[in-house]
């Protein structure tokens, strides 16, 4: 064995321990969705020894996964879409724009990045609850938005400040104005910014519990977290289905994760935390 | 690196014949929405959290620090703030320490493969904290549980529990995902920072005959200080904010001993209507989240001038 492999082996050997630490609930999970209750009880990390979708289904129609799928993908839509939009516009008019008093705005859009959804739940629910709004799609997008255009606006200003100025004097004396200098000239720039900002706005919404718990009563209206909660409430011994619910639940996020890794990691790395 | 850091810099010009008010129609439709539906609920839990009210009544009543007063002499309150620091310690403290631990054991050579481990190390962070609860609690079941199972098939059968159940061992238990939660954000971060410290200075401190330890605390850590700041930043925020996996593990239980801040706001707000009390609580929670970011920004900021 050369020198190399002799000072890597070592170092693998811890990096899979802690890994397998991470992996083997996850993937136990993954394997109880496909099994038999008794199967999981006696070699919870094996593979099925006969693969069923059963699980799945009984889950997705049996117990409303359906439903709750709709409706947070709706919701997760209409999100990320309107954030990633107002956020580009908003983050234009911090990064490249005249603004009076941007020293004010922008500590007061920070602020709504840092303070937890906590500070904003109980006047909401209140409101909502007053104007009619509760169990409807629009008492948990609007919230939503909210929050996350104020992380938006922060993440895509700190893009467009850095933007190369030649690029955009250039597009100015060809005679374009400041939003065709948007569209046509730095959008396709921010694409990185852009993917960047909508992983990470997409797995905030898709996983938010607290706002959608409180905002929705009827079962009909759950996203997929809160179905989930209240299908463990009610199936608490039965573990391979609550295990696929589970996966229905995770499978999107996780599949966006792996697709586009280096956005999420570099928006994480960064210290992307939801306010 | 941004993200926490984010600072304001001006200085774009104006056209000849743009309006100097051009960025604020760019802005209206984002501040706009950001104003009605974060800011100024914000400053309404403000003040509800001087009236004593139940949410429906006409009856609201101006109590001034009424509600914080009779916050700090109520035991469930102390019990709550007192298990998030708990929290801070297995959500922030310990993977803040495993990953200094594994990136040290990292340092020198770049790891053929490593991206693939990266990945896996992150998977936590993206899979929604209800479906880590359910894993969990399957994981400490104390019938069919892995962990139970497994402590028999050792040999340590005495040291089962009934974790999520048992007074003792349900906020330990509980934490301890959440130490399974960060402390892979925690290493990636760190292994992350480890590639800027140029090598060089590595090779000038064994020349000088410091050994790996010393190496550690003089080099790696000092050169890692603002992803450290992250790193503090993000994991406490998330202890200080624990909701979403108390509630589908414990729901607070057994009795208040996993009860924490998010989840009393949530049951003395949303469950039991009271709304000023529960304003109070998300106050003292929010000052406390900002004064910690506040403060760790503070410390960090003498390095920090790159934008990601």
């Amino acid at each position: 064995m050369s020198i190399r492999w002799k000072r890597l082996l070592p170092r693998y050997l811890v990096l899979t321990v802690f890994m397998l630490i991470v992996l083997l609930p996850v993937w136990g999970m993954l394997m109880s969705a496909f099994k038999s209750d008794t199967q999981i009880a006696s070699s919870p990390f094996s593979l099925p020894e006969t693969w069923t979708l059963e699980n799945f289904q009984q889950a997705w129609t049996v117990g409303k996964f359906n439903v709750f799928f709709k409706n947070s993908v709706i919701v997760t839509t209409v999100v990320v879409v309107s954030s990633v939009f107002l956020s580009t516009l908003s983050g234009y008019a911090f990064g490249q724009l005249p603004m009076p008093g941007k020293n004010l705005l922008f500590p007061l859009m920070l602020l709504g990045y840092m303070v937890p959804f906590e500070a904003v739940i109980i006047p909401l629910y209140n409101w909502m609850d007053t104007l009619g709004l509760r169990n409807t799609y629009w008492a948990m997008i609007l919230p939503q938005i909210g929050l996350s255009v104020s992380f938006g606006t922060l993440w895509m200003s700190s893009f467009f400040e850095n933007a190369p100025k030649e690029l955009v004097d250039a597009a100015t004396i060809d005679g374009c104005n400041r939003w065709q200098t948007l569209w046509q000239i730095l959008w396709p720039l921010a694409r990185p910014a852009t993917t960047t900002l909508v992983v990470l706005i997409f797995m905030w919404t898709w996983n938010e519990f607290l706002l959608a718990l409180v905002m929705v009563q009827t079962e009909a209206m759950r996203t997929l977290p809160v179905g989930l909660a209240f299908f463990q409430g009610k199936y608490t011994s039965n573990l391979s289905l609550m295990a696929a619910g589970a996966i229905i639940v995770a499978l999107p996020t996780v599949l966006i994760y792996i697709l586009f890794q280096r956005f999420f990691i570099r928006g994480m790395l960064g210290g992307a935390i939801k306010g | 690196m941004s993200g926490l850091f984010f600072k304001m810099t001006t200085g774009n010009h104006i056209y000849p014949g743009e309006s100097r008010w051009k960025g604020l129609l760019y802005l209206l439709p984002a501040l706009l929405i950001y104003l009605l539906f974060t800011f100024i609920p914000i400053l309404e839990t403000f003040r509800a959290s001087f009236y004593d009210w139940n949410g429906f009544s006409e009856a609201r009543s101006f109590i001034g620090l009424g509600n914080y007063i009779s916050l700090f002499s109520d035991s469930l309150f102390l019990k709550a703030i007192t298990n998030n620091l708990v929290f801070i310690i297995f959500y922030s403290i310990i993977p803040i320490l495993i990953g200094l631990m594994l990136s040290a054991l990292l340092t020198g050579q770049p790891i053929p493969g490593f991206s693939f481990f990266r990945t896996l190390y992150f998977l936590p962070q993206v899979i929604s904290m209800v479906v880590v609860g359910v894993i969990w609690r399957w994981m400490f079941n104390p019938v069919s549980g892995p962990i139970n199972q497994f402590l028999s098939l050792i040999g340590l059968g005495q040291f089962q529990q009934a974790w999520l159940g048992s007074f003792q061992y349900a906020l330990p238990a509980v934490g301890s995902i959440g130490t399974w939660v960060q402390y892979g954000f925690c290493m990636v971060l760190f292994l992350a920072g480890i590639q800027r410290i140029p090598l060089e200075y590595y090779e000038a401190a064994s020349l000088d005959g410091a050994n790996a330890f010393k190496q550690f605390v003089y080099i790696t850590v000092p050169g890692l200080k603002s992803e450290i700041g992250v790193a503090m930043i993000t994991t406490m925020i998330a202890a200080l904010r624990v909701f979403d996996l108390i509630y589908s593990t414990t729901r607070g239980g057994p009795g208040d001993s996993t009860l924490v801040t998010g989840f009393l706001i949530y049951r003395s707000a949303i469950l039991n209507n009271r709304i000023g009390y529960g304003a109070a609580i998300a106050m003292v929670l929010t000052l406390i989240i900002l004064a910690l970011s506040f403060l760790i920004r503070r410390l960090m900021s003498e390095k920090h001038g790159e934008q990601a």
